[in-house]
């Protein structure tokens, strides 16, 4: 799956030593609790989203089941169940749920999801863009024009009223472009899955898995960068 | 595991609830009222709470504290423009409130304190053993400050909080047991000073919460002000008289306020009466509910902007709620249930009493926790996003609000200047972009080693526990040891401040049992009197002259022992008048029952 895992991203990769039950010092073999001696271990820090919940590296999810692990394993893990165990077991517990949290809201939502799994395979810190995408930048330069001009507008003059319409059209355009976006993202995450699935070592699949990683990224950057504009926009006229 | 209850820690009122068989059920006090007024008063005798206390509101209102629930984790700048609604003396000491009560000065918590004591004693003569563990509920939209806050006053009441739980989930939990309802529901929690609502996913008994939101200042509280100060306006216009003046006075007017909404829950108009002072008569006046409802409309509609709020975040239509849940006094108002009917589209539920529902659901999670109840889980959310101050002045949020809890992140300082020792850590709460508009919970200063400019990796964990309390702990990247971090509340109790005030409840403890059995004795003595005194009145005929001369001695004897300080004087007082008067109370029985019975025949009584 991850044939040159090269991420590198601080916090997450602080390895532990997790092969050994804190408490009864056997082998590990079970998942989150021992087999021996049934005391709860912690999430290794290791441990991606997707193995957390026992997923394949995938980013079509059925939202149901995810819904239905979550649950499961929040009665697992959750503080309340751990009220009459050792200080060790709750503090075990309390680490585990708020992890087992973090990986449910990001694998829930497919913006999210996406982005995590980049930040995986191709180690990126979230690119964030300054400048407009190149295919938007005369659109953006423009609607800058006319939030300045909006601004600086007595609101209910006939210009006011005229920019404050154009504004709203350039909002619906800029919220169908996102939603355009949004759509070919998940064609993207489509072919990932399906050149995941066939599991090819090929430089050809290499090339592909390289390049579909580059798309997923331009998309989600200009997809932030577009969602930017349209809160600052709809934060303006309201 | 030693028993544990749930709390209601009310603006207005408490309430203190167990498990029993399955069954949620609140606690009654000696008069059957499981309500215990959020009142504490400083009398002669002592500090007194709930419904004695509630009598001194008028009698002695600059030493009688209410709605002491507003001042729960906050500063004297926060409430500065309601400082003129309370009677009583308020000052700040360490960013924490302070009430004056005579010669002492006591912070929220100690006062919350008192009530929890209150119903701790409650409980522990109810149930016969000792309670030493609590659920306490707090409204949703409370901040870290608030809930610690609270938490603390826990301790200082000698229980240990194991679990700081939601109002409004509290009242689903509630709701999920009797019901077993599945779907979404959203809960409209009204209370007497605070505005809640909760948007949440019940499925297989899982609670999972999806959106919350509020006003952590509104409530019926404001419902009344707006009404008082109708009545102050026209006092002022009418007799020409400022009652800013008199306190107790004042007092008055906000009560008869209270009951005449209360009223107009189920009447159409009611009448006002409210006795002045110096001469001037009474001021009365009718007021309907049409007035009433066009008064506090704006209120009213205050609370439905949280709600709209709440079902953005949880990304759902009004008409995706499949039910509605009514919780706290305020929502008796027929205004308040058509107006959420109406955002809603659909009748909202309180099959479940709104005043005692969250303590109700107290019990249910106090069960949880205990390994009673396994078969239910809620998962709540933090309110408020929880951040850091970066350059700027700008906060930068760490954990998004409507993020369920427990939730941690985890961020890496280095430093900008070689042989830098130190990195000064703000946290923040708050949805606002710049820090000067959120809240600041703490500040705390992260030790580093002395190296070059950005050599340290130093990594901090802000970690939100299943009470929505932040904890942080750090720890050096390089050397994988962990640091302890001393957290200097903004607005808070320091720990050493709340150990203090434990040592005093306990050192105090003493002395506080000998003034409540005073208390309780002249209490005690009080009903006595009257009953015996309505005996004489309606006995006097059935008895013999000398037997009425010594029930009368009796009971000025009792009478005097009751304007002592001595309890033990006071019980033995009570005695002797019991036994002198038995043969009086027996006589009237006879003869009640001999009235009761005649033109029966002898078969029907049998």
């Amino acid at each position: 799956m991850d044939q040159h895992h090269t991420h590198n991203t601080g916090s997450r990769d602080l390895r532990m030593a997790r092969s050994m039950c804190w408490h009864c010092q056997s082998e590990m073999s079970g998942e989150y609790f021992c087999e021996r001696c049934v005391k709860v271990q912690p999430v290794s820090k290791e441990t991606d989203y997707f193995t957390c919940f026992g997923l394949p590296r995938r980013l079509t999810i059925d939202l149901k089941k995810l819904e239905a692990k979550f649950y499961e394993m929040s009665r697992a893990f959750h503080p309340d169940f751990y009220q009459n165990k050792s200080e060790t077991e709750q503090t075990i517990s309390l680490g585990n749920a708020a992890t087992l949290n973090t990986a449910y809201r990001t694998l829930r939502d497919p913006i999210q999801r996406a982005e995590y799994l980049l930040d995986l395979e191709a180690g990126s810190v979230k690119d964030i863009r300054t400048s407009p995408p190149s295919d938007l930048f005369e659109e953006i330069l423009e609607l800058q024009e006319t939030v300045e001009a909006y601004r600086a507008s007595d609101r209910t003059s006939e210009t006011g009223r005229r920019l404050l319409t154009q504004l709203v059209a350039e909002r619906q355009a800029l919220d169908q472009r996102k939603q355009d976006m949004e759509h070919h993202l998940q064609q993207i995450c489509t072919d990932w899955d399906a050149l995941q699935d066939r599991g090819e070592a090929t430089s050809q699949a290499r090339t592909e898995r390289d390049r579909l990683l580059k798309q997923m990224r331009e998309i989600l950057s200009n997809r932030t960068y577009v969602k930017n504009i349209v809160n600052d926009l709809a934060a303006t006229i309201g | 595991m030693p028993r544990i209850v749930g709390i209601d820690l009310g603006t207005t009122n408490s309430l203190v609830a167990y498990m029993k068989d399955g069954k949620p059920c609140v606690i009654p006090g000696r008069t059957g009222r499981a309500m215990v007024p959020s009142v504490v008063a400083l009398t002669d005798n002592g500090l007194i709470v709930g419904d004695s206390a509630k009598e001194h509101l008028t009698r002695s209102p600059e030493r009688t504290v209410y709605s002491v629930k507003r001042f729960m984790g906050k500063g004297l700048a926060d409430v500065q423009n309601e400082l003129a609604y309370f009677p009583y003396s308020l000052t700040e000491r360490g960013g924490v409130i302070r009430i004056t009560l005579g010669e002492k000065s006591y912070s929220p918590p100690q006062i919350s304190a008192m009530i929890l004591k209150e119903l701790k004693q409650r409980a522990e003569a109810h149930l016969g053993e000792s309670i030493t563990k609590t659920v306490i509920t707090v409204p949703a939209y409370f901040n870290d400050s608030q809930r610690q806050a609270t938490k603390d006053a826990g301790l200082i009441a000698g229980l240990e909080v194991l679990r700081i739980i939601n109002e409004p989930t509290a009242a689903s939990l509630a709701y999920g047991l009797q019901n077993k309802t599945q779907g979404t529901i959203a809960v409209y929690d009204f209370g007497g000073g605070t505005f809640d609502i909760s948007i949440l996913k019940l499925k297989n008994g899982i609670f999972e919460v999806l959106a919350t939101n509020g006003d952590t200042h509104l409530g019926g509280d404001d419902l009344d002000r707006r009404i008082a100060d109708l009545f102050l306006d026209e006092i002022r216009t009418a007799a020409h008289l400022d009652l800013s003046t008199y306190p107790d006075y004042m007092q008055a007017v906000r009560l008869e306020a209270e009951r005449a909404k209360v009223r107009l829950s189920d009447e159409l108009k009611t009448q006002i009466a409210i006795e002045l002072p110096d001469g001037k008569g009474r001021y009365t006046r009718e007021l309907t509910r049409d007035q009433l409802e066009s008064m506090v409309m704006d209120i009213i509609e205050r609370t439905l902007i949280p709600c709209r709020l709440a079902l953005k975040d949880a990304e759902l239509m009004p008409a995706q709620i499949d039910e509605v849940v009514l919780v706290g006094g305020s929502t008796r108002m027929p205004l308040v249930r058509q107006r959420v009917q109406e955002l809603f589209d659909k009748q909202p539920h309180c099959d479940i009493n709104p005043d005692e529902v969250v303590a109700l659901g107290a019990a249910v999670q106090a069960d949880i926790l205990s390994g009673g109840t396994t078969d239910m889980l809620l998962l709540d959310v933090t309110p408020l996003s929880l951040g850091i101050e970066t350059m700027g002045g700008v906060m930068s949020s760490l954990i998004r609000r409507n993020t369920t809890i427990p939730a941690s992140a985890k961020e890496l300082f280095t430093t900008y200047v070689d042989g830098q020792t130190g990195v000064d850590i703000h946290i923040l709460q708050g949805e606002r972009e710049l820090v000067k508009d959120n809240r600041s919970l703490a500040r705390f200063r992260l030790k580093v080693p002395p190296l070059p400019a950005g050599v340290p990796r130093i990594e901090v964990t802000f970690l939100l526990d299943a009470n929505g309390i932040l904890n942080v702990t750090a720890s050096d990247m390089r050397t994988g040891q962990r640091q302890s971090i001393d957290v200097k509340p903004s607005y808070g109790l320091s720990d050493n401040e709340v150990e203090q005030m434990i040592e005093d409840s306990f050192k105090f403890a003493q002395e506080d049992v000998a003034a409540r059995k005073l208390i309780e004795a002249r209490l005690d003595a009080e009903a006595l009197i009257v009953t015996t005194e309505k005996s004489l009145s309606e006995g006097a005929r059935l008895v013999a002259q000398d037997m009425l001369a010594a029930i009368r001695e009796a009971l000025t004897a009792l009478t005097a022992a009751k304007g002592g300080t001595d309890p033990k004087a006071i019980r033995a007082r009570m005695a002797d008048l019991e036994q002198t008067a038995k043969p009086l109370s027996v006589t009237l029985l006879d003869d009640s029952l001999k009235r009761s019975l005649q033109g029966k025949k002898v078969t029907d009584i049998t």
